[in-house]
Formats: C-alpha cells, sequence, structure tokens
C-alpha cells in the first residue's frame, strides 16, 4: 500500500492544529484559579475546539496509507509544541528536551513501522 | 527553583502520565464500540435523528470512551497550569505504548521487534524528560 500525499498533508495539518490546541489550553490553564468561572475562559474554549478540530483531518488522513509514513508526521505535533512554547512561554529549548523528543519521534516511527508487520 | 513549585512540578507530570491511561483505555473502548449496529443518518432526514442519537448512547462503550476523552481533556488542563508545554506535551506519546500493549490483550495483536523496540524508546524519551524536572 502506497501512501497519498493528501494523507499526509491532512496528517501534518492535523499535528499543526493540535500542537495550537496545545498552546491555548497551556494560555487558558495559565488563568485557572479562581473556582469554576476563570474555568470558563475563552482559551480553554479554543484549545478543546482546537484539539476536537484536529481529529478530523487526523481521521481523514489516516484512512489511507502506511502508518510508518504517517505516524512520524502526527509526533512532528510535538516539535511544533517545543517551538511554541519557546515562542510564547519563554521556555527553554535544552539538550534533555531534544534527546528527549528525538527518542520519541524514532520510536514512534518504529511503532508506526511495526504496525505493517506481521 | 524552591521545592514547592518542583513539587507542583512533578505533580503535573504524574498528571499527564494520568492522561494517557484514559486515552489509551478510551481508544479501545472506541474500536469496541465502532464494532456496534448503529442506526444510519440522513442529516437532512430529521426522522433518522432521534433512532440516531439514540442507538449512539446505546452503544456505552463509545459513551464510555467518549467520558474518557473528557476526563483526559480535564486532567491535561490541570497539569498544564504547573508545568512547562514543552514538558509535559510529549508524554502524550507514551499513550502509543499503553494503546499498543492494551491491544496484545483486548485485540490480540502482535508484539514485534519493531514494536518492542519503538516502545523502549518512547518509554525511555519519557523518563529523559521527567530527568529534565528535577535538574531545572
Amino acid at each position: 500500500m502506497k501512501t497519498p500525499l493528501s494523507s499526509i498533508l491532512l496528517v501534518l495539518l492535523a499535528s499543526f492544529i493540535g500542537s495550537f490546541g496545545a498552546v491555548f489550553l497551556k494560555l487558558g490553564a495559565n488563568k485557572l484559579g479562581g473556582g469554576l468561572r476563570s474555568a470558563l475562559n475563552l482559551q480553554l474554549l479554543t484549545g478543546l475546539t482546537l484539539f476536537v478540530g484536529s481529529s478530523v483531518p487526523f481521521i481523514m488522513g489516516i484512512r489511507n496509507g502506511e502508518l510508518s509514513v504517517l505516524y512520524p508526521m502526527v509526533s512532528l505535533g510535538y516539535v511544533w509544541t517545543l517551538f511554541w512554547s519557546r515562542l510564547f512561554f519563554g521556555e527553554p529549548i535544552t539538550k534533555g528536551k531534544i534527546g528527549a523528543l528525538v527518542m520519541i519521534l524514532c520510536g514512534i516511527t518504529m511503532i508506526g513501522v511495526g504496525s505493517g508487520q506481521p | 527553583m524552591n521545592g514547592r513549585a518542583r513539587a507542583a512540578k512533578r505533580r503535573s507530570i504524574y498528571m499527564v502520565l494520568g492522561c494517557t491511561v484514559f486515552a489509551a483505555a478510551a481508544q479501545v473502548l472506541m474500536k469496541f464500540g465502532a464494532g456496534h449496529q448503529m442506526a444510519p443518518l440522513t442529516p437532512g432526514d430529521s426522522a433518522t435523528w432521534l433512532p440516531f442519537v439514540l442507538s449512539l448512547l446505546q452503544n456505552w462503550q463509545l459513551v464510555l470512551g467518549y467520558g474518557m476523552h473528557a476526563c483526559n481533556a480535564v486532567l491535561l488542563i490541570l497539569a498544564l497550569r504547573d508545568g512547562e508545554l514543552s514538558m509535559l506535551y510529549p508524554i502524550i506519546a507514551l499513550t502509543y505504548v499503553w494503546v499498543n500493549l492494551l491491544s496484545v490483550y483486548f485485540f490480540h495483536e502482535h508484539i514485534n521487534v519493531f514494536k518492542a523496540g519503538g516502545i523502549a524508546l518512547v518509554m525511555g524519551g519519557v523518563a529523559l524528560l521527567g530527568r529534565q524536572n528535577t535538574k531545572a
């Protein structure tokens, strides 16, 4: 089975939308603290909407194609999030974080490869 | 960083670990739920709406799966309050590990050498992330 380019682009789009979902959840979570009213903030709502919304292109994309190709695309979302965290929250990009991400990306790719094997 | 902030950060790591368990359980439940017979839905025909919603609610595995996803979201938000996004978000990759292990039990899938190696790498990566916290 070949993986169509449309599937790759859909899954990349999903990872991109999902990474912004995480940014908005963090923005909303930072506002928590004042009871239930603080939990009903626009950032949390946006984050949840982006998370649920990202599942649409994800499911459309993952339907056709090989997981060995598509799984690494999904996990690129962690890489986007690393950059957004630096950009929006000033979190440092450390060697340890990069090393951990490389391990996780390689691991998810291997699980994707293994899914196509007996 | 003082002790209290560090304890809060450690707690947030355990909360995201809890998220991955909820997410994996949700995926397994939804896979079971997808096998259920459902009433057909024609969005333009309002007469099909109620039977569809009723069959959706009777599909307890699907409903429970959605519930697990909701728990996952709440726990993730609470975790993000006290921790770095760039440290907590990649921990979600552990979901792949649990889903693969649960699939052996529930769907009789096989673990091959690639999957085993991948599972080990993901766990190692998450462990490395956890260590970042104690050093920071």
